[in-house]
Order: structure tokens, then C-alpha cells, then sequence
């Protein structure tokens, strides 16, 4: 199991990658989003799948799975959505104020500030 | 905090109020409140002069940075009490001048004297200072200070350049020394230099012993303006004629001597120390009187004799370190060397000072400092006159004044050399007498030309912009007080002898001195008609032939093609570097994010990889693996699936539709996982998530009218392949290898109950064991709705400007 | 903007919308325990709000609930910080929590938090972040 993860890790991290090195800002957007996908599973994975309960204490029960990295994965869950919503948000304003969604076309290091 | 560190840091507390002592009293010339730090630190370190004369040093201790081995350790002996008298005095005299040749109504005094004050300190605190860290931190305040007093009427393109160019240098073998000093420290253990020299004989076999000491003579050679760093003191000349006298002759420049013989005892056994030192001096020495006969400003003759100078001083202090290999201290001739630099060091000082000071009023009273256009200035300058007569004498190194005695002891100095028979002195000592001696007629010239040219011959009144006469007495007290110093120690040099020479003699080698045996210092004029008695005679004739003749051999400093000098050189490096630097930048940062997340990628991928190979880290380790259900498989393959869907969406609708797809077999996976707080938000976050990329687009018809497909890129595919490789190799490689440290999970798991009375351990993580990382989050959830809300709501602004 | 027919996605909604959150609240108290707590419990507020959002509009929802959602966000972070810092009044490292168990009428033994409070700093600053985001883009034309 642990290895099939590790291979979808892999895809995810694949198309995220490829979607971040895009050109269209809506894209590269897409792919951070794919990013943390992959990040919470793949630290999830790092700590080995199934190994015990689920870390809710119930009497009679003595091995639970890691609860660390569940921790650790829900604040990343919420920051990756707060992160998501400022990017939308930004591309949104770059779109109005710049009139694309082109990355080419934004580069502005000559002229316009 | 002991009174003598107050001293040493004064001058920067004084520094503070000079802005408002400028604003608050505009009707005063500031100078007159700076005058009162140098005095008051003058007639202060005075008081030590009885203590280092009976052989004893003050140290104080004021703790620092313990932890690093670095102490603000004030240590006063013999050298350092010196150097400090020289700052102070030298310091209250151009202060003094500097009131008279800045007027209050027109310069920024404010930001002078702020800069003055600042060298001041600096200067102090090298000259005061054991800990050598310390030393340099001071070193480089003095570069910082003398790039701003160069820099001074910054609106002159030529002040912006010497600034720079004094910066650029001295920093250089600042940092170079820096390397030295940290070099010394791994060999040692100690930033302290008195520790340092009572190790010294060990030292010297560590491999690091000669490496460490090229550097710090690097330091020393850079800031005295050694060949061929030299280049940096004639454009130091753009500054206001105080600083040159103050800084750039008699006290920053010397900071390398200082350092020189400071190190003396720690490197100076060494034979490359003695053929550094003394072969870089000598042809410095050589360099800058050979240069100085061809310049025309007057100040430029003073810089380029004071490299001179400098390289004489220098190339003593190497000679005297030859007396350290007999232990015999009666009938040890070499000693004579160090006798003689610490001498021409006080009296350079005195001369080159009211020297520089004379230039200063000729420049103020008739407005130009070129030798072609002035002359005859005899009949309205007599005083000036005088003083120049009595500073180029000196130079010159003519009877009765002090620069005689010291000249006559530098050309002894090096005829005994030739009997010295260690590093194979006794086959190219020879080298030193000569090239002594051909130095010192062209110093005769110099400075012959410099009070000739200036005061005699055909006045010029049609080329002077200012009708000249003579300087106004306060500008001309100190240039005369420096003045009378020189006929006073021409006559009664042993005044020195025993209260200053000896002590920092004694500092410079104190190997000698330990067996308690004293330095007996007694200098005097006549000593028969001895040899180089005969080479200042011939000196003299032949520099007076050779002035007499100049107009005819003149045309040889014509033939050096200007790319080949060193200033060529400097210039063109400087420039190929900026070119160089600006199209490395241009080339690497292109502007498109593309390119950087490019580097990103290239790095995390050739990092990690390279690491799991070198390291050997990859292992797979198969005992434990969970076990795999149908379902999961085929959870998995949707997963990909619909990851690779978005790559090839054609509509963007497609894309979000697929992200959620994505999203939503996260969610499941978390069932799988015993993951159901993870599970719960995932899906919560999911459906709000695409409700607001949903919500986006509804407000957003325009951007996805655009669409097509994404175009392929073959580079960024194996990046984002590689990426993808190195990911799953490491997330197989760090499951196997989880049994190499204890998890710290145990502990969450034991205590859950018992510490925080709860039942599910992920709330109480977030909420208890590990509360501040919630805090945090959303703190950081806070700030990402305050932005959207202000990128939103407050707009428009850039348009108003635009 | 033309008026789009959704009657029953607004009938349902107005149903649905209030077990949701009811069932957010159970999430919530239940979190130290069971799954759930703060995060979870705000995140599904906050979808409740949004499905309400969806079927009417921005108007509607102010209509309905007049919250200053940056307010909300606020007033989280400072119950939280508070929360914390009230460690400090009895001489203990910031955001140390302590519980005790008290006979409380109706409910019998319970046992009784700060970690709670702490909790519902989070809980309202999740309602009061996602809020402000959705509201932000929705009114922004």
C-alpha cells in the first residue's frame, strides 16, 4: 500500500509540477492546489499506512495509527485552502488590472513597474 | 566599563550631538565643540606616558561576546599609547585648521565632523584594542569613515570615484585580514594578541602559519597603501585637505604600519615576513618618489611621497626583524631599524602634517593646487613659506631637522643589512643600500620641486582665480605647532627616546626585552664622517643635477602606455566586473516565474537525487507494508486519472471538475487511512473550494472565454517527471528507513488522556500539545482574508498615479 | 443578471442549511473526544453558509445573517490569544489548558475545558475567513 502511494505521490507531484510551469496563471493555480494534494498523502504515507485504530481513544483498543502526522496534514489542509483562495483572488485582480492571465505577458521588469 | 573605554568610544558618543549642536547653534562654528573630544582624550592617554616609559602596559576588560571568545579588551602599551597620542594631537591641530578652511555658512559641517568623530574612534580602538576581532571591526569603521570624508563634496564626480575606490581596496584587505585573524584563531584558540604572541614559537610550525600571515599583511598592505594597492591614495585626495592631512598621511594610512608591528612578534621570525615586509617597502618607497616628481597638483606630489613614506617606514619594520635571530640585545645592530621606523613614523607625522596643511592654504588663499600655475608666493606668504622650507628640509631628509635623522638611520639600517647572513640577505641585501639610495634622490626632488615651484621663481597672478595672500592666524597656529615639532625633535630627538620610542620599540619586540635586558635609544646628529653620512651628500648633489636637468629627462614617464598601469588595470576591472555582473544578472533573472520555479525544480530535484545516491539512502523495505484492497486500487487509479485529465483539459471547467475529483478521493483516502478528522475536513474544504473557483468563474465570464489546451514543453515535462521521480523514491526511502529515530507520536498517544483529559488525539494535538502551531495558522488564515478583502476592496489607487 | 429558476435547490437548501449546522455544532463540542472540533465544525458553518449563498445570493445572505464576518475572524483570534494568555495569570507557560470535572444542572458530570474556548477561537475564525473570502469575490463586480 505504501509504495502504491507513494507511486500516486509521485503523479500528483508530476502534474502539479508541470501544471505550475504553464503559462496560463488560472493553471498554475490548479497545480498548487494538486501540490498539497499530494503533500498531505505523501506525509501521511512517510509514517507508515494502517497501522493501527484511528487515534479516537475507545477502551480495549492498544494500537492506533499515527495521530502526528494527521495533526500536522489538517493544518495543512486549512492553510493550503486559505493559500488557495488568496491565489484565485490574486489572479482575479491580475486578470482586471493587466487584462491576461498570461505569465509570459506579466513579466514586468521593463516599463510598467 | 572602564574609564578607558569611555575614552575609546567618546568620540562616537560625541558624534551623536553634533547634528544638534549644528542646528542649534549656527553662529558657531561646529569645530569649535569638536576640538574639545580630541584635547580632552590628548591630555588623558598623556597620562599613561609615565606607565608604558617604566615598561608597564594597562589592560581593562569589558566582556563582549564570551561565548565567542570576544572581549572588548583595552590594551594600552608602548605602540598603542603612540598611535594614540598621534590621533589625539594630530587630531586637535586639524580640527583646529579645519575650523579656519571650512567655512560654517556654505559646507555641511554637521555630517564632517559626524564623520571626523567617527574615524576618530575607530582609530582609536585599533591602535587600543587586543581582541582582534574587535581591531577589525574598528579597522573597517576607519575604511567606512575615510570612503564618507572622501566622499565628501559628493557632487564632484572625482570624490565619488576616489571614495570608491578607497573602499573597494581597503575593504578588500579588510576582509582578507578578516580571514588571517580567523585562520590565527583556528590554529590557536585566542582572538587575543597577547596570548597570540606568547605562543608565537608554536605557531610558526602550523601549516596555516603562513597562509593566515599573507593575509593579514594583505590588510596591512591595502590600508598603507602599499604598491600595488597604492592606487587608491592619490584619488583619496578629493577630500577636504584636513582629512588628507588627518587620515590619508598621518594616522589611517598608518594603520597598516600599526598592524605590521603589532604583528611583528607573532610572524616576524619567519624569513618571508622579513622579505615581505622589507621588499614591498622598499620598492613602494622607490615607486612613490619615482612618481611623485611627475605630478603637478600638490597634493598629488604629498600622496604619492606619502606612499613613499609609508613604504620606507614599512620596509623598516621588516629590516628589524632580524634582530629577533640574535638574542644578544647590546651590539644588535638590526635593532637600529625598528629605532628608525618608529622615529620616521612620529616625524613623518609632523612634517607630512603641516605639509599637507601648507597645501591646503596655498589651494584656500589663491584657489588652485597646480604647481605650472603658481610661484613666487615668497613675498606674500613668508609664514607659509617658512613652514613649507621646514617640512620639505625634513622630507627631503636635510640637517638640522628630524627628517634627517630618521634618513640617516633608515640608509644605516639598510647598509648593516648586508651583513645579515639568514634568508639569503648576504647576496641580495645588496638591492636595499641601492634601491634606498636612488629613493632618496628623488624624494630630494620631490620635494625641492614642491617649495621651489610653490614659492619661488616668477609669480603667476594672471593664472591664480584668487588674489593671494597670507592666511588668516587661526588656519596657520597649527601648521606652525607641527612645524616647530620638527626643529624641536630635529634638535632634541632623545626627548622621544626614552618616553615614546623605547616603550613602543620594546612593544614591537618584546622576545628581547623578556630577558630582562633594556633598549637603550639614543639618538644624535653627528656620528663621524660614517657611510651613509656620504650617501646623503651624494644625494643631495645629485638630486639638486637631476632637479637642475628635469626639463630634459622628464619625457620618460610618457613611455608607460596607460593600460599597463595599475590605475589601467583597476579601471578596466571595475568595469568588466559591472558589465560582467549586469549580464550574469540579466541572464539568470529573466522575469518570467517560469524560469525561477525552473531553478526551484532543477534544485530540489539535483539536490535530493544526489543525495540519495551519495548518501546511499534509497532502501525499500517490504516486511510491513499495509495490505491492499480492490478498492483501493481502483481508488487509486482514479485518482491518477483524473490528475492526468487536467493536464489535458481542454476547458477549464474541465480542470476544476477534475481537481474535485482529485480532492475528493484525498477525502476517501483518509477513510482508508483511520484518518477520520482528515477525512471530515477534506471533504468540507473540497466542496468549498470548488464553490469558490465555481464562484470565480461566475463572476468571471471573461477569463474563461480564452481557453485551449495547454501546449506540451518538453523541458518542463522531464522537470516536472523528475520531480515526480525524486518524490516517490523518497517517500518509499523515508517509510523503510522510519526505524532510524524514535517518533515522538508515543508520547501523544500515551498522554492524551491523562494530561489533556481528551479522547481524540488529533483535536487535542491541534488544540493542546501543539496549540501554538494553531494559533498561528490562523493568524495566518486571518491575514490571507484581510489580503483578499483588501485586494478587492481597496483598488484603484495605482490608477490615480498612473 | 438574469434571474435563474433554482426554487427547489432554494427549498432544500433552506432545510438542509440548518441541520448542517446543527450538525456542525455536534461536530464541534464533540471534537475532544470523537472526530471533529474546531476546524471541522467552522469549515461546515461555513458550507452551510455557502450553500445558502449559492441558492440565493449575496443580499439574501446578508438579509438573513447580518455578521460582520471580519469581526467574526477578530473576535476568533482574540478569544484564542486570551485563551492562551490566560495561562500566564496563574504562572504558567502560555497556553497551558487545564480542565476539572463539575456537577452542572440538567447535563449531570461534565467536564469543563479551556481548551474549549481556545476552540471556539479557531471555530469562529475558520467561519469568519471562509465567509470573508466568499463574500469578498461575490460582491466584487
Amino acid at each position: 500500500m505504501e509504495i502504491l502511494m507513494s507511486i500516486v505521490v509521485g503523479v500528483l507531484f508530476t502534474s502539479a509540477v508541470y501544471l505550475i510551469l504553464s503559462k496560463s496563471l488560472l493553471r498554475v493555480i490548479i497545480g498548487t492546489a494538486l501540490l498539497s494534494h499530494g503533500a498531505h498523502l505523501l506525509l501521511l504515507t512517510m509514517s507508515g499506512l494502517k497501522t493501527g485504530d484511528a487515534p479516537v481513544l475507545l477502551d480495549g483498543v492498544t494500537s492506533y495509527t499515527d495521530p502526528l502526522p494527521q495533526a500536522l496534514v489538517l493544518t495543512a489542509i486549512v492553510i493550503s485552502f486559505g493559500v488557495t483562495a488568496f491565489f484565485l483572488v490574486l489572479a482575479y485582480r491580475a486578470y482586471q488590472e493587466l487584462g491576461t492571465d498570461n505569465m509570459e505577458e506579466m513579466k514586468g521588469n521593463e516599463s510598467n513597474d | 566599563m572602564s574609564l578607558l573605554h569611555i575614552a575609546i568610544v567618546l568620540p562616537f558618543i560625541a558624534a551623536v550631538f553634533i547634528p544638534f549642536l549644528f542646528k542649534g547653534f549656527r553662529n558657531i562654528h561646529t569645530g569649535w565643540f569638536v576640538l574639545l573630544v580630541p584635547l580632552a582624550l590628548f591630555i588623558y592617554f598623556i597620562q599613561y606616558l609615565p606607565v608604558t616609559s617604566g615598561g608597564q602596559t594597562v589592560s581593562k576588560t569589558f566582556e563582549w561576546i564570551p561565548s565567542l571568545g570576544i572581549n572588548f579588551n583595552a590594551h594600552v602599551d608602548g605602540l598603542g599609547l603612540l598611535f594614540a597620542l598621534l590621533i589625539t594631537g594630530i587630531g586637535s591641530l586639524v580640527v583646529l585648521y579645519s575650523i579656519y578652511y571650512l567655512a560654517k555658512e556654505k559646507e555641511a559641517l554637521h555630517n564632517f565632523y559626524v564623520y571626523l568623530l567617527m574615524f576618530m574612534g575607530a582609530m582609536l580602538g585599533v591602535v587600543l584594542s587586543d581582541n582582534l576581532i574587535v581591531l577589525y571591526m574598528f579597522w573597517e569603521f576607519t575604511s567606512i569613515s575615510s570612503f564618507l570624508l572622501i566622499g565628501y563634496w559628493y557632487d564632484k564626480e572625482r570624490s565619488r570615484y576616489g571614495a570608491q575606490k578607497s573602499m573597494l581596496i581597503t575593504v578588500f584587505g579588510g576582509l582578507s585580514m578578516l580571514g588571517g585573524i580567523v585562520l590565527l584563531y583556528i590554529m590557536s584558540g585566542t582572538f587575543s594578541i597577547q596570548e597570540l604572541i606568547s605562543m608565537s614559537g608554536s605557531l610558526m610550525q602550523d601549516p596555516m602559519f603562513i597562509p593566515a600571515m599573507l593575509l593579514i599583511l594583505l590588510g596591512a598592505f591595502t590600508k598603507s597603501a602599499q604598491f600595488p594597492f597604492h592606487v587608491w591614495l592619490p584619488d583619496a585626495m578629493e577630500a577636504p585637505t584636513p582629512v588628507s592631512a588627518y587620515l590619508h598621511s598621518a594616522t589611517m594610512v598608518k594603520a597598516g604600519i600599526y598592524l605590521v608591528a603589532r604583528m611583528s612578534p607573532v610572524f616576524a621570525e619567519s624569513g618571508i615576513w622579513l622579505w615581505l615586509v622589507a621588499g614591498f617597502g622598499l620598492f613602494t618607497l622607490f615607486w612613490g618618489s619615482f612618481n611623485a616628481v611627475k605630478q603637478t597638483d600638490l597634493k598629488g606630489i604629498l600622496a604619492f611621497s606619502t606612499i613613499s613614506q609609508l613604504g620606507l617606514i614599512m620596509s623598516l619594520l621588516g629590516l628589524g626583524a632580524a634582530a629577533l635571530h640574535f638574542d644578544q640585545l647590546d651590539e644588535n645592530i638590526y635593532m637600529g631599524a625598528t629605532i628608525a621606523a618608529v622615529f620616521h613614523l612620529i616625524n613623518h607625522a609632523t612634517f607630512k602634517g603641516s605639509l599637507f596643511m601648507v597645501a591646503g592654504i596655498v589651494d584656500h588663499e589663491t584657489g588652485t593646487r597646480d604647481i605650472r600655475n603658481l610661484g613666487g608666493l615668497v613675498n606674500l606668504m613668508p609664514i607659509t613659506f617658512t613652514i613649507a622650507l621646514i617640512g620639505t628640509f625634513s622630507m627631503a631628509g636635510l640637517p638640522p631637522f628630524n627628517g634627517f635623522l630618521s634618513k640617516e638611520m633608515f640608509l644605516l639600517a639598510t647598509l648593516e643589512i648586508l651583513e645579515f647572513n639568514l634568508f639569503s640577505m648576504d647576496t641580495w641585501g645588496i638591492l636595499f643600500p641601492v634601491i634606498a639610495w636612488i629613493a632618496s634622490v628623488f624624494t630630494f626632488i620631490y620635494s625641492i620641486m614642491l617649495l621651489f615651484k610653490t614659492f619661488l621663481g616668477k609669480l603667476q597672478l594672471d593664472k591664480l582665480p584668487k588674489k593671494p595672500h597670507e592666511a588668516p592666524i587661526g588656519m596657520l597656529i597649527s601648521p606652525i605647532v607641527l612645524g616647530a615639532l620638527v626643529i624641536v625633535f630635529g634638535f632634541f630627538p632623545n626627548l622621544l627616546s626614552n618616553s615614546m620610542i623605547k616603550p613602543a620599540v620594546e612593544a614591537i619586540l618584546p622576545s628581547l626585552v623578556d630577558s630582562g635586558q633594556e633598549v637603550y635609544v639614543n639618538i644624535y646628529f653627528w656620528h663621524g664622517f660614517t657611510p651613509e653620512l656620504f650617501m646623503t651628500i651624494g644625494i643631495v648633489l645629485f638630486g639638486t643635477l637631476l632637479y637642475a636637468t628635469l626639463g630634459k629627462w622628464q619625457g620618460i614617464y610618457n613611455r608607460i602606455p596607460e593600460q599597463f598601469t595599475i590605475n589601467g588595470v583597476y579601471d578596466r576591472g571595475l568595469e568588466k566586473g559591472e558589465s560582467g555582473s549586469f549580464k550574469l544578472t540579466e541572464g539568470i533573472m529573466t522575469g518570467y516565474m517560469r524560469t525561477y520555479l525552473l531553478y526551484i525544480f532543477g534544485f530540489f530535484v539535483a539536490i535530493l537525487l544526489s543525495t540519495l545516491v551519495v548518501r546511499d539512502a534509497f532502501s525499500i523495505d517490504t516486511s510491513n507494508l499495509a495490505e491492499i484492497r480492490i478498492y483501493e486500487v481502483i481508488l487509486a487509479v482514479v485518482m491518477i486519472a483524473s490528475a492526468i485529465t487536467i493536464l489535458f483539459a481542454k476547458s477549464r471547467l474541465t480542470s476544476i471538475i477534475a481537481l474535485g475529483a482529485v480532492g475528493y478521493s484525498v477525502a476517501l483516502f483518509f477513510v482508508f487511512f483511520r484518518a477520520p478528522d482528515l477525512a471530515l475536513t477534506q471533504l468540507v474544504i473540497e466542496t468549498v473550494s470548488v464553490a469558490l473557483f465555481l464562484l470565480c468563474f461566475y463572476h468571471l465570464p471573461e477569463i474563461s472565454r480564452k481557453e485551449e489546451r495547454m501546449g506540451f514543453r518538453f523541458g518542463n515535462a522531464v522537470i516536472s517527471i523528475l520531480v515526480g521521480i525524486t518524490i516517490t523514491l523518497i517517500a518509499i526511502s523515508a517509510y523503510s528507513n522510519s526505524s532510524v529515530f524514535e517518533s515522538i507520536s508515543q508520547y501523544h498517544i500515551d498522554n492524551v488522556y491523562k494530561l489533556a483529559a481528551g479522547g481524540n488525539m488529533v483535536n487535542v494535538i491541534l488544540v493542546d500539545f501543539r496549540g501554538f502551531d494553531t494559533l498561528f495558522e490562523i493568524c495566518v488564515l486571518g491575514v490571507a482574508a484581510l489580503g483578499i478583502y483588501a485586494m478587492v476592496h481597496f483598488r484603484g489607487v495605482r490608477r490615480q498615479k498612473g | 443578471m438574469k434571474k435563474p429558476n433554482d426554487v427547489i435547490l432554494q427549498t432544500v437548501t433552506t432545510v438542509i442549511s440548518f441541520i448542517i449546522i446543527l450538525f456542525s455544532i455536534n461536530l464541534f463540542f464533540a471534537g475532544h473526544y470523537t472526530p471533529g472540533g474546531g476546524f471541522i465544525g467552522g469549515l461546515m458553518t461555513a458550507a452551510a453558509l455557502v450553500l445558502l449563498l449559492l441558492a440565493y445570493d449575496v443580499k439574501t445572505l446578508n438579509t438573513i445573517l447580518p455578521f460582520d464576518y471580519r469581526m467574526m475572524t477578530a473576535a476568533g483570534l482574540l478569544i484564542a490569544v486570551l485563551t492562551g494568555a490566560g495561562a500566564l495569570l496563574f504562572n504558567q507557560p502560555f497556553l497551558t489548558h487545564a480542565y476539572d470535572y463539575f456537577n452542572l444542572p440538567l447535563l449531570g458530570e461534565t467536564s469543563l475545558h479551556t481548551a474549549v474556548l481556545f476552540d471556539i477561537g479557531v471555530y469562529l475564525v475558520v467561519i469568519g475567513v471562509t465567509m470573508t473570502i466568499i463574500q469578498t469575490i461575490g460582491e466584487s463586480e
